[in-house]
């Protein structure tokens, strides 16, 4: 017999939607770019697949219904922190309530690569009140684990050159914070880091040093999502 | 120090020399033509007026129109999908004439996604939380009309109504007129529970056109006290 779970959100959650109880969880992995998330969530899945756990992968930005403009906006870097900010929240929703949530009512490991807690450092680090952001995301289903990938930034930085992934948003150049996209990437990502951090323990993240090798990591996402999903038969 | 959520704040009156007046109301209400009045008057009398819809930002005027198409928009989309439109809107449009001593005139502002989203479903305090960064206005009309007389003004002046605009995306019945009649009920209750909540100037709204103009026109002038017209008033357009 698998428990049932009474939903659990941020805030007032949706209120003219079903709250009844599901059997599903939410597996969030959070990190910088370079940590290795996109990795680590790979092998959870197919450690999940093999014991039988259906699962359902969702990743960050990009919903059907918002996407195309948050890649438009980007190009012309005419967005305002707040409509930034908004737009995530958007695209969040649509995935919420069109992925997640029926995922999750259907009794399915909803794997996130990254949660709302990548939108709330970007715009924090932009000067949004994280009292604001919280409220915002009142209709999020808080996870049932949260497993953060730990990078310190100089290791971050090496990894995202090596991976060519260095742009204008990444380094947050709207920002002017460095004199070049290098300053101002390195700057911009020890914020977010440090945001990260701060969250870590509000949000009780499980943090794991992203310098480990892949295996090392995965071992211990591992031992916690066994501790999550016992007593649960597939 | 924690900064808010925005870098002003609804709560209290906006630091700008300009004047924001907003209009508010059920379609039908006539807000839109008594604006429109008001906007033709205040620049025949010298001052700089910006007019602004809502709606009319670009920026996700694509995401709304594919989403209503595809009726995809859930009530927390919806919402936050013109919340978005709004920021936009108040940062490009509503600020920067405020900020040089303009007088913006807006057709409808943050109390239409306040009585709609929760005609919706949405929560109440979460929708007006997410509208926090919003700016308060100097006067907010809103235009009060039964919903008959709404309906009568809509079939005479449209051929069709939306399916959004209806509510039919909430199932309240399958006939559209119905649905409607039951969606703008319900957000004629919300409007109803702001005007004590934020100070609404209540309008009459099923009164002939000429009648509620003088009454706008004597209440925005009230509201202008001390601001600067920019022009020298033209003879010929003189009121």
């Amino acid at each position: 017999m698998t428990a049932m779970q009474k939903p659990q959100f941020f805030g007032d959650g949706l209120p003219y939607t079903s709250d009844a109880p599901w059997t599903g969880k939410l597996i969030v992995v959070e990190g910088t770019d370079g940590s290795g998330r996109t990795t680590q969530m790979n092998m959870l899945r197919d450690w999940l697949e093999v014991q039988g756990h259906g699962t359902v992968e969702t990743g960050w930005t990009r919903s059907k219904l918002i996407g195309r403009a948050i890649t438009e906006a980007k190009k012309g870097h005419t967005l305002s922190r707040m409509t930034h900010t908004l737009m995530y929240a958007t695209d969040f929703a649509d995935r919420l309530e069109y992925q997640i949530l029926p995922a999750l009512r259907n009794g399915f490991i909803v794997l996130a690569d990254r949660y709302v807690y990548t939108a709330m450092s970007r715009a924090m680090v932009r000067g949004v009140d994280p009292e604001w952001l919280r409220e915002l995301y009142g209709f999020a289903v808080v996870p049932d684990l949260v497993i953060h990938l730990k990078l310190p930034v100089p290791q971050l930085i090496l990894r995202v050159i090596a991976a060519g992934q260095m742009n204008y948003w990444e380094s947050g150049m709207d920002l002017n914070l460095g004199e070049d996209l290098y300053d101002s990437f390195e700057k911009y990502q020890t914020m977010i880091v440090d945001e990260l951090d701060r969250m870590a323990t509000a949000y009780d993240f499980i943090t794991v040093d992203a310098t480990m090798s892949p295996d090392a990591i995965q071992a211990i996402i591992r031992q916690h999502v066994t501790v999550l999903l016992k007593g649960r038969t597939s | 120090m924690v900064q808010k959520g925005a870098q002003y704040n609804f709560d209290r009156p906006h630091p700008f020399p300009g004047k924001l007046i907003v209009v508010e109301g059920i379609d039908g209400s006539g807000k839109s033509t008594q604006l429109q009045l008001a906007y033709r008057w205040l620049t025949a009398r010298g001052y700089r007026v910006f007019l602004t819809e809502w709606n009319s930002a670009d920026l996700v005027k694509a995401v709304t129109k594919r989403g209503k198409k595809k009726m995809v928009l859930t009530p927390t989309t919806f919402s936050l999908v013109h919340a978005t439109d709004f920021a936009h809107r108040l940062v490009y449009s509503i600020i920067p004439p405020l900020k040089a001593g303009m007088i913006v005139l807006a057709d409808r502002f943050v109390f239409t996604a306040f009585a709609r989203d929760v005609a919706r479903g949405c929560h109440p305090a979460w929708v007006r939380k997410v509208y926090d960064f919003a700016i308060r206005p100097d006067v907010a009309f809103y235009f009060k009309v039964s919903l008959e007389v709404a309906l009568d003004r809509i079939t005479k002046s449209r051929a069709k109504l939306k399916a959004y605009e209806a509510g039919m995306d909430l199932g309240l019945h399958p006939d559209i007129m119905e649905s409607f009649r039951i969606f703008q009920g319900r957000i004629l209750d919300e409007y109803q529970k702001m005007i004590e909540e934020y100070g609404l100037t209540e309008m009459p709204a099923e009164r002939p056109i000429d009648e509620q103009q003088t009454l706008m026109r004597e209440i925005i002038t009230q509201a202008l006290a001390g601001v600067e017209r920019h022009i020298e008033r033209p003879e010929s357009l003189a009121i």
